[in-house]
């Protein structure tokens, strides 16, 4: 049933079945219109990485075109990149979108930094309490993440809205079940709801997807020449003044990030990948995850569950 | 990563290749139901280890945690998808887990559900979303319980194809004889639950036979591997051909000029110049335009996400659905359902709970439980209530109506979900069956009160806590009043004197109490207890 063919316009034509990325695209527009007009102060967390700009271009689909109806937050720990800083500025402005930086001051003011806390009591102030206070500070009753459940394995259990107690913790066992797409957003005072847009996507699909929509995203993810600390296989980026290297450690070295973090505690990886098509070509021969050249992930044991019961993403 | 490659094969990889065969895979959503003893973890690492899904780090990571040395190699292929850390102390699997994985032909997303009686609803919550079931059948054990109570919620749920992996064929020596013996006894199974499409497989988990490669200790069997037929089995894509259904979730209204309704295609697809009625006003329209962030489009079907503009101003809002006009679903307040019961505190008749369906809360209560099933059995029998998961049929009635679809014609339209006002727990997940004769509120009183201004605005405030429609008016017209008790909503009718109470017949007559709480009493309001 071809309607009268409208040969001018630069229509598309759409018919099942949906490719996969069409179908996760469907499903993550959903998710925003759904807590845009259920809850009363949403806002979408923006970490500036390659899941945020996917997160931001899915947000201007949802409500084209309208503009999108809730603010940003960044939490910013003070040990962000440069470039991740300069990028979040210029982009935000460009698009007009309401930008909130979020940084816990006195932690800062404190001088706390992963050397001289390490990197779980770094994170608990920097991150995650700085996280919770924003939020409070704001009143946001529903916050958008962009975490995905194939990142790592307490996620792979994650809720697309992940429910959390006035505390804004994380009850693994307390968690809503959730059946079709059919969410419930009801919560009391105080009570807040993370929301997961991107639950279903794997790192393959952003990527893709980035490339396909042609996603602005920040510099550092594409390989070229940087000064680095070089110890054994580990590439640390030189940008705060406590990371400092031995003589002969500090060196140019062809390499990217492959998530962004802060940059004492974010690795890069010796790679020529310089496009997007060779950063995907790059991720299909990996054998190891992205999370992998994450410090804070591997200081014990199912670390990632207990800083999520904590607050944390 | 589905591809492993060396340097020299990566120099050379089209990447653009690559790509293009990517975005023209689809997605198959299949859950998975099992227990510790099943080997349902052993499968599920076997089918991602096997091909190539597994990441070197994660391979590291469970080798070192087993320590190495399991029967038949030092990866433990189970720990490869086991979660969270109370789940790895007690060593079985609670809730939900969602994997991906892919293969050159598809994506696929697991939910990975727990097995065990007391997981009903998660495995009923993994059910939801699949096209495809796959149950564990142990050769040594046969059909059990287990398995009944799976293919229960598999056929409950809708999915629509399934397929039971008849596992451990290694120790029953890869007997063909046991294998067909099994694939009858499932059949039989399906007929009873109503599985339309099932398909049995034999393999062995642990040793990899028929998971993603073909066995070649089973010759006698000639069907593909598990990974094969996940591959190939076609998607049931009949929400493109069915009536057009799109419930409202949001009204996109950047200027004057533009007014657009926003929502995901429940089923069917639609183009511009369509007729469309508008649920539940009935007001038509034709589609002016079908607008996306990528550009108009000429057609679209399920699952899209789209926005809708129309020739008429109608006034539409969330809640509401746009639908074809010659098929649209019933406008009702009274049905029939399956209901899962999800939570510790049993289902409690007449309470009033919220149902979402679709984009739109409704309160509703539960007006009777008319059996419940035997999990053991898969028997009706007699009962009052439901119990933490607990599976049985109830007759639902809503203050305002829903617009219903059959849950076997439309899962998207055709589902809800219960929700506690009190603890905002969700309660319950329901299916509809049927769709009942209208019940007018159910004690056939209309909903109307005389007040004055103070008193309105106090009854005002507490229905709408109570989250009932309202409307305030002054219009003192018996037709008016009747089309208003019809819609479900109470109204509130502003005059000067003392309150006054309309009776069956439209009468005001006075009311013998005039606090707010009696007035609600006489109007039939249940008021929560557990109200400070």
């Amino acid at each position: 049933m071809a309607s009268a063919a409208l040969a001018e316009a630069p229509a598309q034509t759409q018919t099942a079945p949906l490719s996969h990325l069409k179908q996760l695209e469907a499903e993550s527009i959903h998710i925003f219109r759904e807590v845009a007009s259920e809850f009363e102060k949403p806002v979408m967390l923006y970490s500036i990485g390659k899941d945020s700009s996917v997160m931001l271009r899915l947000a201007q689909k949802a409500f084209y075109p309208g503009p999108i109806p809730f603010p940003l937050m960044h939490v910013d720990t003070g040990f962000k990149f440069r470039e991740m800083l300069e990028f979040r500025d210029s982009y935000t402005r460009e698009l007009g979108l309401d930008l909130r930086v979020w940084r816990n001051e006195a932690a800062i003011a404190d001088g706390a930094n992963p050397i001289k806390l390490g990197t779980q009591r770094c994170c608990g102030l920097l991150k995650t309490q700085a996280l919770l206070d924003g939020l409070r500070h704001y009143g946001f009753d529903a916050a958008f993440g962009g975490a995905r459940r194939d990142e790592e394995k307490s996620r792979a259990k994650e809720r697309i809205y992940s429910f959390r107690d006035r505390a804004g913790q994380w009850d693994p066992k307390a968690q809503r079940p959730e059946l079709w797409n059919v969410y419930n957003s009801r919560i009391g005072p105080g009570e807040s709801i993370r929301v997961f847009p991107l639950s279903n996507w794997t790192e393959l699909d952003i990527w893709h997807y980035i490339h396909l929509e042609k996603i602005p995203i920040v510099p550092l993810y594409f390989a070229k020449e940087r000064k680095m600390l070089v110890r054994g296989d580990s590439l640390i980026p030189l940008e705060q003044p406590f990371v400092k290297g031995l003589p002969g450690e500090e060196q140019m070295v062809r390499c990217r990030l492959r998530s962004l973090g802060c940059s004492p505690c974010t690795g890069a990886i010796r790679s020529d990948a310089d496009t997007l098509p060779k950063i995907i070509a790059e991720l299909v021969s990996f054998r190891s995850s992205e999370r992998a050249n994450r410090v804070i992930d591997h200081d014990q044991d199912g670390s990632m569950e207990i800083k999520k019961r904590e607050g944390y993403f | 990563m589905p591809l492993t490659q060396t340097l020299e094969e990566q120099a050379a990889f089209e990447i653009e290749e690559f790509l293009e065969a990517e975005q023209k895979k689809d997605l198959l959503r299949f859950s998975t139901a099992g227990s510790v003893d099943d080997g349902k973890s052993t499968m599920i690492g076997r089918l991602l280890y096997d091909s190539r899904n597994v990441y070197e780090d994660h391979v590291r990571s469970v080798t070192r945690t087993t320590g190495g040395g399991t029967a038949s190699s030092s990866i433990d292929f189970a720990l490869l998808t086991d979660g969270l850390r109370a789940e790895r102390e007690q060593g079985i699997t609670i809730d939900v887990a969602y994997r991906f994985f892919s293969t050159a032909r598809r994506k696929f997303i697991i939910a990975d559900t727990p097995g065990h009686e007391q997981y009903t609803r998660n495995m009923a919550t993994g059910a939801s979303t699949a096209d495809l079931a796959i149950i564990l059948v142990d050769a040594r054990k046969g059909i059990l319980t287990q398995s009944r109570r799976h293919a229960y919620i598999a056929a409950l749920l809708g999915i629509p194809r399934v397929v039971a992996a008849i596992n451990k064929m290694d120790l029953v020596d890869y007997s063909e004889e046991i294998f067909r013996q099994l694939s009858s006894d499932f059949a039989t199974l399906a007929a009873r639950v109503g599985l339309r499409s099932v398909e049995a497989i034999p393999i062995s988990a642990l040793e990899g036979d028929n998971v993603v490669h073909r066995s070649k200790r089973m010759p006698w069997y000639t069907g593909p591997s598990l990974l094969e037929h996940l591959e190939n089995v076609e998607l049931a894509s009949t929400r493109a051909d069915a009536p057009f259904r799109m419930p409202v979730q949001r009204v996109i209204r950047p200027d004057q000029n533009f007014r657009g309704f926003a929502g995901q295609i429940a089923a069917g697809t639609i183009h511009p110049g369509d007729r469309i009625v508008a649920l539940p006003s009935g007001r038509t329209s034709r589609v002016a335009s079908i607008v996306t962030f990528d550009g108009n489009l000429d057609s679209a079907s399920a699952p899209v996400s789209i926005t809708i503009t129309l020739n008429d101003e109608l006034d539409i809002s969330r809640g509401d659905l746009i639908a074809a006009i010659d098929s649209p679903p019933a406008v009702a307040n009274h049905f029939e359902a399956s209901v899962v019961w999800l939570h510790a505190q049993p289902l409690a008749l007449n309470r009033r709970y919220l149902l979402k369906h679709a984009s739109h809360i409704v309160p509703a209560r539960v007006r009777s439980v008319q059996h419940r099933i035997d999990m053991e059995t898969l028997d009706p029998m007699p009962a009052t209530t439901l119990d933490l998961n607990g599976i049985g049929i109830i007759e639902v009635e809503t203050d305002r109506p829903i617009l219903a679809d059959l849950y076997e014609q439309s899962r998207a339209t055709g589902s809800f979900i219960l929700i506690d006002p009190a603890s905002n727990a969700t309660v319950g997940a329901g299916m509809i069956r049927q769709v009942l004769a209208k019940a007018v509120s159910h004690d056939q009183m209309p909903r109307i009160v005389l007040a004055g201004l103070e008193l309105a605005a106090q009854l005002e405030q507490r229905l709408l806590d109570l989250e009932y429609p309202v409307v305030r008016t002054r219009v003192q017209d018996h037709g008016v009043w009747r089309a208003l008790h019809e819609a479900g909503v109470v109204t509130l009718v502003e005059v000067e004197g003392p309150a006054q109470v309309v009776s069956r017949e439209l009468v005001p007559e006075p009311a013998t109490d005039a606090s707010v709480d009696a007035l609600l009493a006489a109007l039939g309001i249940d008021q929560p207890k557990e109200r400070a």
